[in-house]
């Protein structure tokens, strides 16, 4: 294997001391690749095992993969770190820039450790680090306008990437995010928590080197099958006309929409927000992540009125998918288009992720009306629909003015130990529930999945394609035979809507002029280690299968499947704790 | 890529149309069977964050070019229906090029420590599945 020898730089930078090195780190990219797998190995080196998540000592690892801005769509950025939210290892992927900016700036990995005593944003380009006194960009308001200022004090146009917390992040909230080119997010977990800890408003990263290939002939071949593949198949159609967005008729018509904090399956007025509608009237423009043609992104355009003043107008771009109007739109029976776009504006603008606040106020407004908390915790009316209120309590959640928000900022599963109901407080392993309500598939992949999400696993997938219900132990194996195989995809930081795509002959073909190789029996063994590795430093952080627990909400309210049984899932959360215990040791 | 008897130079069509998906970027320097941007003549940038869209800046093939006119050693030779050619063995680094190019189409390569000059062969044309840039033909 001769690996190039950039990528296997490692960036250290310690903020304690405001001091930062490189080291090679060949033998992680041998053994692990890049991305998730070597990102592992160097939270694992770093972290000790029993510290608190916004502790100095919690490292941030980020890390990309050989394939980066060399081939189409490997444009992700892997966090690694321990999250705020559930207590146990933290991984969230992001891409915009963020990857092809890191690879060229000549680095595989930066290892982020310590805490800053003072706000700061890093600037960093190649072989250089500028710790910048953030004091002034502490505490403002919004995170497009911190974006703003970034990009204007900072070198790289066109070439870097420029991440930022919002005030949810400062103020720690337990499930806030990282923006990156404004429309791209570190969403889940609570990355942004963990910087704001340390005092990172920002990190702005600039590069544009070369990177040598062993073979130039054949990798010019292999691109073009790859970008052919991209652009004239039906892989990546879905998510480049409609977007995700168009998941979500369908979803309703199986009502399989959680909608109303998943009081229901279905709900009534999901053409309303659904995407072909927002496509139809709203959609303004379309992007695009680095190095991917797809431009999977759509920002739709609202315009509104100011109110006392008239002939004044301001024009928002707010970009939308599924998920998001899911969490924001039919969990809480928000009824308009106008409606969801605000709240999405919303938790832009405060830096927080929209699954988690969806969900939060899910639950806050199921525990308002059955008066488990009162208007005195609230402080305003929570009501199904209610977009002022709703935008008006998503301030809340950052500020933090009393206990109740103080706890709901700490995620359903904290705020409803604490309060009361955790039946129907949506959220696994800590984790808030994503938008597929299809069956077994969907919510044991929450459970068994290492970041309890949608993304590890597709469960929801397997569950749109399965007729007959088969064991729980096969569910349970087909789940972790796909989330092992993520762990190649990941590592290799290709988008996962680009699995259809990089199938295990592509990435072969594709890995091979730059100088490996593998056969992909052994791409899937190694994903396999990987997964491992990856439930091994769960447990050591301290996760504990046995103690996962369903909301009974998801027993109440049927999937397209009927009602889930409690007696099959119990099953395969023993057999999934029987295999990962077994094979970590 | 030029066949002889005619001259070709890019264009673009609609930067409102560009995702900045930035594959021109890429195939600029792919065209030298390399990854990265080093060597790339074009550049895809926000104006002013993604949120307010986005411009190519690519070389636009002056008829009059003042990257040409600044050219200590001549190393820019102008060509046929607009545009430069560089002569690298004339060319000492001295960057004045940039600096002349208002719309900030010369690119530099600090490995090399000399000017990226588009040559508007058109391979990042093939590769900009939304048609923002499009080779003419000058006849």
């Amino acid at each position: 294997m001769s690996i190039e020898d950039q990528l296997t730089r490692i960036l250290y930078i310690d903020l304690s001391n405001k001091r930062y090195w490189v080291e090679y780190r060949r033998e992680l990219f041998e053994k692990w690749l890049g991305g998730v797998g070597v990102a592992l190995q160097l939270y694992r080196e770093e972290a000790p095992r029993n510290i608190h998540p916004l502790s100095p000592e919690n490292p941030v690892i980020f890390t990309v993969g050989p394939l980066t801005a060399l081939y189409p769509l490997a444009s992700k950025t892997i966090a690694l770190f321990k999250s705020p939210l559930t207590g146990n290892l933290g991984e969230s992927h992001a891409g915009g820039r963020s990857a092809v900016s890191i690879r060229l700036a000549g680095y595989g990995g930066i290892v982020i450790k310590g805490a800053s005593d003072i706000p700061v944003y890093l600037v960093i380009g190649s072989g250089r680090v500028e710790f910048k006194d953030g004091s002034a960009l502490w505490g403002i308001t919004n995170t497009i306008t911190v974006g703003r200022i970034l990009r204007e004090v900072t070198p790289g146009q066109g070439i870097r990437t420029i991440m930022r917390i919002g005030r949810a992040g400062e103020k720690l909230v337990a499930y806030s995010a990282v923006m990156t080119e404004t429309y791209r997010h570190f969403g889940r977990l609570g990355l942004g928590a963990v910087l704001g800890s340390k005092k990172i408003k920002g990190i702005v990263i600039y590069g544009k080197q070369s990177i040598p290939v062993r073979d130039k002939k054949k990798y010019r071949e292999v691109y073009d099958k790859i970008f052919r593949e991209i652009v004239e198949s039906d892989a990546m159609k879905r998510y480049h006309e409609i977007g995700t967005s168009m998941n979500i008729l369908p979803l309703n018509y199986i009502g399989a929409l959680p909608t109303r904090n998943l009081n229901s399956n279905r709900f009534e007025y999901a053409e309303n927000i659904c995407g072909e509608t927002i496509a139809e009237k709203r959609l303004a423009r379309r992007v695009a992540c680095s190095h991917c043609p797809t431009a999977c992104i759509h920002i739709a355009a609202i315009r509104e009125p100011y109110v006392d003043e008239p002939y004044f107008y301001k024009t928002l771009f707010i970009s939308y998918d599924h998920e998001l109007l899911y969490s924001l739109g039919s969990m809480l029976g928000v009824k308009d288009i106008d409606g969801v776009l605000k709240l999405i504006d919303m938790v832009e603008i405060m830096g927080l992720d929209a699954i988690s606040t969806g969900v939060c106020l899910a639950w806050a407004t199921e525990a308002y009306k059955r008066n488990i908390v009162t208007i005195e915790d609230t402080l305003i009316e929570l009501d199904w629909g209610n977009v002022e209120n709703y935008l008006q309590a998503i301030k809340y959640i950052v500020e933090q003015p009393n206990e109740f928000y103080r706890k709901l900022a700490q995620g359903t599963s904290i705020v409803s130990k604490h309060y009361g109901g955790e039946e129907f407080a949506l959220n696994f392993g800590g984790n808030e529930m994503p938008g597929y309500h299809t069956g077994y598939g969907a919510v044991i992949g929450y459970l068994i999945g290492s970041r309890h999400s949608h993304l590890d696993t597709a469960g929801y997938r397997l569950d749109q394609t399965l007729k007959d219900i088969p064991k729980p132990e096969e569910i349970v194996e087909a789940l972790i035979e796909e989330e092992s195989w993520r762990q190649v995809l990941t590592s290799l930081v290709i988008c996962l809507f680009a699995r259809g795509i990089y199938t295990p002959e592509i990435i072969v073909e594709a890995l091979e002029p730059l100088g490996y190789s593998y056969t992909q029996e052994e791409l899937k063994k190694l994903g396999r280690n990987i997964y491992t590795e990856k439930q091994k430093l769960k447990l050591e952080l301290g996760f504990k299968p046995s103690e996962l627990k369903v909301p009974r909400r998801i027993y109440e309210t049927p999937t397209p499947h009927g009602i889930l049984k409690e007696e099959y899932i119990e099953k395969a959360i023993k057999y999934y704790s029987r295999q990962i215990t077994g094979a970590g040791g | 890529m030029n066949r002889s008897n005619e001259i070709r130079r890019l264009s673009i069509t609609d930067s409102e149309k560009c995702v900045g998906c930035q594959l021109c970027m890429f195939a600029c320097s792919r065209r030298f069977g390399i990854g990265g941007l080093e060597k790339s003549a074009i550049l895809v940038r926000s104006v002013g964050g993604i949120e307010r869209g986005l411009t190519v800046v690519v070389c636009r093939a002056c008829l009059d070019p003042p990257c040409a006119k600044v050219c200590p050693t001549r190393a820019l030779r102008i060509r046929k229906y607009g545009g430069v050619l560089l002569d690298k063995s004339k060319c000492i680094g001295c960057g004045n090029c940039v600096r002349a190019c208002d719309i900030g189409a010369v690119f530099w390569d600090s490995g090399e420590n000399k000017p990226i000059i588009c040559i508007h062969c058109g391979y990042c044309v093939r590769y900009c599945h939304y048609n923002v840039i499009r080779l003419e033909v000058m006849k």
